[in-house]
């Protein structure tokens, strides 16, 4: 088999032997010095994976040369190779930053261990990702899970830990959920491979099993996704663990879940029997807009800043699921670009504050006083972040939510698409409050002093592709389209 | 199905549900950090039992090779729930670990005595 | 425990065979049941029960920490590099059939055997690990 062949199961043995590797190399630099290759080679592998799909089409590839539907098989299509892209990519961007934010915010003795949990946890999303086997995406679930939580554990404030603990207890109970949906499923059908499911759950679809396997699976993924009010482990975890985690998973962990509930709801329950019969739109809607709106307002009240940008986040997963819920093309186009845009911008908005923490030692309302003649770089990037956040046009934010607001429209729900616009106003208040607070207050004395290139490099670099891909948006709105024709659209 | 053969003959499956709600009803309502676990590991044991119900073949022998066999239970459950054994113990270990963490820097494993350190 | 002549004798005589019959069991993985997992778990007892009895700073005279970390992460790269190796000789990932171009029947052995290898040893040091962490910090208070 050639390379290219083989490139959908690099994509994840890549980083899986890479976390070994860093662990056995003890020393730290070099251990990030590997662990920044192996995220570019995984960038570069997930590229040139989703130009092929674009290409010739979704690939499959199938472990230890096994029939597809006996062995675990890797199934790409345009909108896993899109995730892909973006977990990867959010990978590659973060990890040189690592180098030096390790160690103003992880706790020493785990420093050693970092980068093998960073590529632990990348090749358990990529897993996630890839795989088209649906026990498989339970175990890659799981390993980067667990990653994460030792992550989350790493920060240097003690609260970081019991943040941890509780994101494991409510992680293990949202897979566990997924778990036991996933066994009634194969109860009914006898088969684990998501395609071969797809095929005969319609014939069982009727039965109490099958029912309350799509509850369970959806009750799972809602709390992996973070999607209010299964949301609670979320503002702790991102508020407490090291920026730069905070930025990973901010980009990634939640757009995975999402992208689980996607998978599954459209490529094994089908659109038709999750929306048409169980009406499981009646349950993402009002859940997602409710948490668009809560996670807005209590975003403004917030002193620490990186709790807002984690309720913020609430609100965006908020925006995503009522897009799924709306189940027209448009619903699912405005998903999957709003899964890629806002990794773009929390990745952008996290780094921000592994910024200002880097400078100040701590990201509160009063650390950004003055910020944007000190840190004049950082605090552009906040900006155009945060505008991207709420949707101004030319950001990538005005993409989605043009899409979520048109899909809306579609739905004949035009109230929701006032309330959708209704929650992007409430952006405005705590973006404006923290631009105030950084540009129209005196500063504390002391000169310019903006972070190290090394993590002001990576946020430019989000925030500049927030532009980019908000002007130019084949990338994005063009793969999703595909993605979105592919899995089906509306029942 | 007469209600009695539909209690009966899901005994495992009944065993499986009452598992699950008891672990989740512990780890919501203990404040103790240990007993949280020990009620995500009752919830957990519940799933393991549910799968093994699952691969339960009447008249089935283990599903090792042998001529005399006919009928074989079906092994793959058993793979997939050794899977997620191993997950379990991973989870249990580093929940302890983060614990004992805890207990460290908090000298308590109690919710609320946490919560209120945390606010002082 | 290290009071006790009689657990101390016995567990002596023990600790080698209970070694043994996890070698045993991840070698007659393939025949009957067992398998590098099962083997792992009992290699892993086999040095917590010695931990226990005779005391942590002697097990870690036997096991040193950094080499119960290097078999996590040999084992890992044992199966990882086996589905690297089976992809450089032309077949898929962990396609055992390629590692014996004459017999792929042998590969398929052989491929087994190296990949539940590595599951044994990355389940002991695990295993292990996760003990000797834990009992290490009660000893250091």
């Amino acid at each position: 088999m050639s390379l290219l062949q083989q490139l959908p199961a690099l994509q994840v043995a890549v980083p899986l032997i890479g976390a070994p590797l860093c662990a056995l190399m003890g020393r730290p630099r070099l251990a990030w010095m590997f662990a920044v290759v192996v995220a570019w080679i995984t960038f570069a592998i997930s590229v040139a994976l989703l130009e092929h799909v674009l290409d010739a089409g979704p690939i499959h590839y199938t472990m230890g040369g096994w029939p597809e539907i006996l062995g675990i098989a890797y199934v790409i299509d345009p909108l896993n190779a899109l995730v892909l892209v973006l977990v990867s990519g959010m990978a590659a961007i973060i990890m040189p930053a690592t180098r030096i934010g390790i160690n103003v915010e992880v706790v020493h003795r785990a420093r050693h261990l970092f980068h093998t949990m960073a590529l632990l946890a990348l090749a358990g999303m990529l897993g996630i990702a890839i795989t088209g086997d649906i026990f498989n995406l339970y175990v890659f679930l799981e390993i980067s899970s667990l990653a994460s939580y030792a992550l989350v554990a790493m920060g240097i404030d003690r609260r970081a830990t019991r943040a941890a603990f509780h994101y494991l207890v409510q992680g293990t109970i949202g897979a566990t959920f997924i778990l036991v949906g996933i066994g009634l499923a194969y109860m009914m059908t006898g088969t684990l491979n998501m395609a071969d499911m797809a095929a005969r759950l319609p014939g069982v679809s009727h039965t109490a099993p099958v029912q309350a396997a799509l509850a369970f699976v959806l009750i799972g993924t809602a709390i992996k996704a973070a999607i209010f009010p299964a949301h609670s482990w979320m503002p702790n975890a991102y508020t407490y663990a090291p920026s730069l985690v905070s930025a990973f998973f901010g980009a990634t962990a939640t757009k995975i879940g999402a992208y689980m509930l996607l998978r599954l709801v459209y490529s094994v329950f089908g659109a038709d029997y999750a929306f048409g019969e169980m009406k499981i739109g009646w349950v993402l809607v009002p859940l997602g807009l409710a948490g668009a709106v809560a996670g807005s307002i209590v975003a403004v009240w917030q002193h620490d800043l990186r709790r807002m940008l984690a309720y913020s986040s609430v609100a965006q997963v908020g925006y995503i699921a009522a897009a799924i819920g709306f189940a027209n093309h448009d619903g699912l186009i405005a998903a999957i670009v709003h899964v890629f845009n806002h990794g773009l911008m929390k990745g952008a908005l996290f780094l921000v504050m592994a910024c200002v923490i880097m400078r100040l030692g701590k990201a509160d309302m009063e650390s950004f006083r003055g910020l944007g003649r000190r840190m004049p770089l950082t605090m552009g990037c906040f900006v155009v972040a945060g505008l991207s956040m709420i949707g101004v046009p030319a950001t990538v934010g005005f993409i989605s939510k043009w899409y979520l607001v048109s899909s809306a429209l579609d739905a004949g729900l035009w109230p929701l698409a006032l309330v959708i616009v209704g929650a992007s106003l409430i952006a405005v208040i705590y973006i404006w409050r923290v631009v105030d607070v950084a540009y129209f207050t005196d500063p504390p004395p002391g000169a310019r002093d903006e972070a190290p290139a090394m993590l002001v490099i990576p946020a430019v670099v989000l925030c500049a592709l927030c532009i980019v891909l908000g002007v130019t948006t084949d990338l994005t709105v063009g793969v999703a389209n595909t993605a979105a024709r592919l899995l089906g659209g509306a029942p | 199905m007469n209600p009695v053969d539909f209690v009966i003959g899901h005994a495992l499956q009944w065993g499986s549900v009452a598992l699950l709600m008891i672990g989740l009803y512990i780890v919501m309502t203990r404040g103790n950090l240990i007993k949280k676990v020990a009620g995500l590991n009752i919830f957990q044991g519940g799933v393991f039992l549910f799968y093994i119900s699952l691969s339960n073949v009447r008249d089935g022998t283990a599903p090792i090779v042998h001529e005399d066999a006919v009928l074989y239970t079906n092994p793959l459950p058993h793979v997939l729930i050794l899977t997620a054994i191993v997950v379990a113990v991973a989870t249990t270990s580093l929940a302890l670990a983060l614990i004992v963490r805890i207990r460290e820097s908090y000298s308590s494993i109690e919710e609320d005595e946490m919560a209120k350190a945390d606010l002082d | 425990m290290n009071e006790f002549i009689l657990v101390r004798v016995v567990v002596k005589i023990m600790v080698p065979f209970i070694l043994l019959f996890a070698l045993y069991v991840q070698m007659h993985g393939d025949y009957g049941p067992g398998g590098g997992f099962q083997a792992g778990v009992i290699f892993a007892t086999g040095i917590i029960v010695y931990t226990i009895v005779f005391g942590i700073r002697r097990a870690v005279e036997a096991v040193p920490m950094s080499a119960v970390m290097a078999m996590v992460c040999c084992g890992l790269i044992l199966y990882a590099g086996t589905g690297f190796a089976t992809m450089a000789l032309g077949g898929e990932y962990l396609n055992y059939s390629v590692l014996d171009s004459a017999d792929p029947v042998h590969g398929q052995h052989a491929g087994i055997i190296i990949i539940e290898l590595g599951v044994g040893i990355t389940v002991a040091g695990v295993l292990t690990a996760v003990f000797l962490v834990f009992a290490e910090r009660r000893a250091r208070r």
